[in-house]
């Protein structure tokens, strides 16, 4: 962790000046997004085969996201936490309303239809849970006792179950995850970790027969994908033609045959990794890695800063959840998990996830910038 | 908030969560680490393997099917075209469901059944992105009803593609084969690359022999698809060698005279240059349209052709096997000489039967009353069996079938066609192997003049002629006169030279031969009534092979005998006799006696090769068409 401060620095009472950003920015984390989100328009150029229409929804979608980061980045990070848990019962609650009226689309129950747009209340999850664990481990002394954690367990069951229903087990498990990232934060014990790493382990049989059949045949498809190379098998391997295909420096952008001719299933969203590290090569593939590491470090820095443990427990688990999230698209599709629906943040077409994203680095830019308010 | 909780410890939970983010931190870039270990891994380890793959998914190679070479007769007339001809393909991975495709085809094009169950042979046997033939040969009005709904047919193509003809139709079919579609069977023995392409292989006579030449060698187009198939454009183009062209030795109009000549007559008749071993001539009646089995015959029309009494898809002339009879006499007699059994002035008292020492069975003549006394020179012009009887026995039966198979019998002549039957010259150890009993002296008696166990193609017998003609020094018979890649000169196909047969004094060679021409050009000559008039010297010999076995006592009379058991006319000449051109072998089956069956088909055959148009107007004058010549032949 690339920490240049010391505790004591971390502890002063006083505001620092100097640190004071322009408008409460974070500059690396800026420039960092500004970063992916350029890849990310001229990646999905390519994989749109330069399609307009899409680049412009896209680029409009990063615009709404940074306005809501540059927001929230200067609402009081204690004024968040105040509305933490209306905003979780809010989630909670549109979950609901999507499972009744939800817009459903490839035999998932995920959007819900604003006229103008659609998005997944799913996402916003990603936000308010990790919000809302935050909220209720800042007023417990560390560590957390077993009925707190059972307590923290049932907030992060709830809204996994209603995503996991949909059924969506890739956004489900990214919920839960960035969930599970907060309670270790909080100070779990290390006994207690091992029993509920037991107990979730010794669950997994249970997981898998609550799977449905397609969820079931993409952890069988990713073990032995050449198993079915034309139905679901179909997918790894071609994506793995394409990256592997693209070498060192890659075919060069537009040039990916596999993604232009169209063997790459799902370019634009959950594959567009596969698009990229075809065109853009080993180095392309190592830039983009160092990206991303920078940014969860940086969101790690912010968290090991912040100065109240709302803050620190929030900071961890929004870096976190980012963290899962590349973590999990990329591992899928270069053939190392299995084929989960996760978009690969701020590169993949969509828009509810570049928006709660963009939005979670606000709240990060906040936590730090306010930190000056809080003191000891 | 942080104030209220009184267990709160703000300093130690900073620490507490520090060490957490350490390790959280640490974990995080052991993740990122294993991500870029295994981008690397598959990036630059397996970049080879990969991108062959990538390479392989978006080139698809499409095979471009060479033209066959062209086949000529030996005045360059075409034998075997390929014609233009229209076909309906498939491409299966373009299609939704084929069956259901196929159904709603049916609605334009006829459908049978044997093209459907070509086509889904071809389904289960093709890949799926290759177009598949469902009908050849379309009809105009096929092609124009499915014109007008094409647009229905997303997947389903209207292709020109060249076509087999044969403008010779059945005069051509016994001599060259035909090609028809490729099956499963043979698909396994060609090379898959070179026949990726091709939907045609020879599958009889020349067109299956040269094969290999006639094919070509396939081209190819790599053409850029995506991942539906569809194809964008063409990246690299290499065109197809076509085929050589073979000019055949057939004389097409020789061929057609001998075709006429032979008439509604079940037969044969196999010519050639006896000099060079080119076949002039190869016919074998009745015949049959070899278009039918280019574009996949019905299994109506195949059954009438199967089941037809006259067989008209067995080729006679290769695979026919006949007793030879009286036509081996004369290579008995030069047997007799060589091995010094005999000498041709020598006389012999004929009677009109022949019996072995101690036997009491009589091998009769055919001329009731006998021969008196004969040499070897009226012995063979007048085809005298007791004399041969008793030639055949004094040189036993394997000095007598070791020397006739010098002369091809029971030996293939390695004529360039597929498919040649071996015949059959018997021996005492052949009898011992296939039989397991001891050769009877009477057997020998009656190979003597051809009958028993021996049995000769026509193409043997004509073989077995030129060997004559040429006394003793031919070649190995051929179809293949020539040559010629598009653009280059012919080139002529060299002559293969085959062991001489050797006989003690050449003189004998010219007895035989004197024996022949005195059997056409004496009064008393079997075929003198062929003979007498004809304008060039012919070494001739008759012979008369028994369908139908006959007792001992009793007497061949052709009238009370049915058609089908009729005996088969033989003829076997060459002519010139001094100075041999043709070579011929002629066998009527079911004709009676060879020299008025045989004999005049092989005279019209060897007038039409020899004389001047002219001089074939004298002779044929009241012939309407001087070419077919059928009225000089009296057809008995």
């Amino acid at each position: 962790m690339a920490s240049t401060y010391s505790i004591k620095d971390s502890l002063v009472t006083s505001p620092i000046k100097e640190e004071r950003n322009l408008f409460n920015i974070d500059p690396t984390l800026l420039i960092s997004l500004l970063i992916l989100c350029a890849i990310g328009l001229a990646v999905l150029y390519s994989s749109t085969s330069g399609e307009t229409a899409a680049i412009t929804r896209q680029s409009i979608r990063f615009a709404v996201g940074f306005i809501a980061l540059f927001f929230l980045a200067q609402i009081p990070i204690k004024e968040m936490a105040r509305w933490t848990p209306w905003l979780y019962t809010f989630g909670i609650g549109l979950l609901l309303v999507v499972m009744f009226v939800g817009y459903s689309g490839k035999g998932a129950q995920r959007w819900l239809d604003l006229g103008f747009m659609r998005f997944q209340p799913s996402e916003l999850l990603k936000i308010f849970l990790p919000m809302m664990l935050a909220w209720y481990f800042s007023e417990k002394p560390m560590p957390p006792k077993l009925v707190q954690i059972f307590i923290a367990l049932i907030i992060i069951a709830v809204p996994s179950a209603l995503v996991l229903r949909q059924p969506d087990l890739g956004t489900a498990l990214l919920i839960a995850f960035g969930g599970v990232c907060v309670i270790f934060l909080a100070g779990i014990t290390l006994r207690w970790l091992m029993i509920f790493g037991g107990l979730a382990m010794a669950s997994l049989p249970l997981l898998w027969l609550n799977l449905h059949d397609y969820q079931r045949q993409r952890v069988l498809t990713m073990l032995n994908p050449e198993s079915d190379p034309l139905g679901t098998g179909y997918h790894i391997i071609q994506s793995k033609i394409a990256i592997g295909s693209g070498g060192v420096y890659g075919k060069g952008w537009l040039n990916g045959t596999q993604s232009q001719l169209d063997f790459v299933p799902e370019r634009t969203t959950d594959f567009i990794f596969a698009v990229f590290s075809e065109e853009f090569g080993f180095m392309g593939v190592v830039l983009l890695l160092f990206v991303y590491g920078l940014i969860v470090m940086r969101g790690l820095t912010i968290a090991t800063r912040a100065q109240d443990t709302y803050s620190r427990l929030l900071a961890g688990g929004l870096s976190l959840s980012f963290f899962a999230y590349f973590m999990v698209n990329i591992g899928m599709v270069s053939g190392l998990l299995p084929v989960v629906g996760v978009p690969l943040p701020l590169i993949s077409y969509g828009g509810t996830s570049a928006v709660t994203i963009l939005a979670a680095f606000g709240i990060l830019m906040s936590i730090h910038s306010h930190r000056k308010f809080i003191s000891h | 908030m942080a104030s209220r909780d009184f267990l709160k410890n703000p300093k130690l939970e900073e620490r507490y969560f520090r060490t957490r983010v350490y390790v959280v931190a640490f974990f995080v870039l052991c993740c990122i680490f294993i991500l870029g270990a295994r981008l690397f891994h598959l990036q630059i380890v397996s970049n080879e393997h990969y991108a062959t793959l990538s390479q392989e998914n978006r080139v698809r190679v499409v095979p471009i099917a060479p033209t066959r070479g062209l086949i000529f007769d030996r005045n360059l007339k075409l034998l075997a075209d390929n014609r233009p001809s229209y076909q309906i393909e498939i491409t299966p991975v373009e299609v939704d469901d084929v069956e259901q495709v196929v159904n709603q085809l049916s609605a334009y094009i006829v459908l049978e059944e044997h093209h459907l169950k070509k086509f889904f042979e071809d389904v289960k046997r093709k890949q799926a992105f290759e177009s598949i033939p469902l009908k050849l040969n379309l009809s105009e009005d096929e092609v124009a009803k499915f014109s007008v709904n094409r647009h229905r047919f997303p997947g389903v193509e209207i292709k020109a593609r060249a076509n087999r003809f044969y403008p010779y139709s059945g005069m051509s079919a016994h001599a060259l084969g035909y090609v028809g579609r490729i099956n499963a069977q043979e698909a396994q023995q060609v090379d898959r690359q070179d026949y990726s392409g091709t939907t045609h292989i020879g599958k009889l006579g020349v067109e299956k022999f040269y094969e290999n030449i006639l094919h070509g060698e396939v081209g190819y187009q790599h053409i850029e698809i995506n991942a539906q198939g569809r194809k964008l454009r063409i990246l690299e183009h290499v065109p197809p060698t076509p085929g050589v062209d073979l000019i055949l030795s057939i004389d097409a109009n020789l061929q057609k005279v001998a075709q006429n000549s032979l008439g509604e007559r079940n037969g044969s008749v196999v010519a050639m240059d006896p000099v060079t071993g080119e076949v002039l001539t190869f016919v074998s009646t009745p015949t049959f349209d070899p278009n039918l089995f280019v574009n996949g015959i019905s299994n109506k029309q195949y059954s009438e052709l199967r089941d037809d009494m006259d067989r008209p898809l067995f080729n006679r002339a290769l695979t026919g096997q006949y007793p030879p009879g009286s036509t081996i006499k004369p290579m008995v007699a030069l047997a007799g000489l060589h091995y010094g059994e005999t000498w041709a002035g020598e006389k012999m008292f004929a009677g009109p039967f022949y019996q072995l020492p101690g036997h009491e069975r009589k091998y009769r003549d055919w001329k009731k009353e006998g021969h008196g006394w004969v040499d070897m020179y009226k012995a063979i012009a007048q085809s005298c069996d007791v004399y041969f009887y008793t030639l055949a026995t004094d040189l036993g039966i394997n000095k007598l079938s070791e020397f006739l198979n010098q002369f091809n019998l029971g030996a293939r002549t390695g004529l360039d066609t597929w498919g040649e039957a071996k015949g059959l010259m018997p021996s005492a150890q052949w009898k011992r192997a296939v039989y397991g009993q001891p050769w009877y002296p009477g057997e020998t008696v009656i190979t003597g003049i051809g009958q028993g166990y021996m049995l000769a193609t026509p193409l043997q017998l004509a073989v077995a002629t030129s060997k004559i003609a040429m006394r003793g020094h031919a070649v190995r018979p051929r179809f293949l006169r020539a040559t010629r890649k598009p653009n280059e000169p012919e080139q002529a196909s060299s002559i293969t030279a085959i062991p001489s047969i050797f006989i003690e004094n050449d003189l004998y060679w010219d007895q035989i031969i004197t024996a022949m021409v005195d059997a056409t050009h004496k009064p008393n000559g079997t075929a003198y009534r062929t003979g007498k008039d004809a304008k060039y010297t012919i070494a001739g010999k008759t012979g008369t092979a028994q369908v139908f076995g006959l007792a001992e006592d009793e007497e061949y009379e052709e009238e009370n005998v049915a058609e089908k058991l009729r005996d088969h006319g033989l003829y076997i000449a060459f002519a010139p006799a001094d100075d041999p051109k043709i070579a011929i072998a002629v066998i009527v089956e079911n004709g009676g006696g060879g020299s008025k069956s045989a004999a005049p088909v092989a005279k019209v055959v060897m007038d039409h090769y020899l004389l001047s148009k002219e001089e074939l107007a004298n002779i044929y004058k009241d012939e309407q068409k001087l070419e077919i010549g059928l009225a000089s032949v009296g057809v008995n």
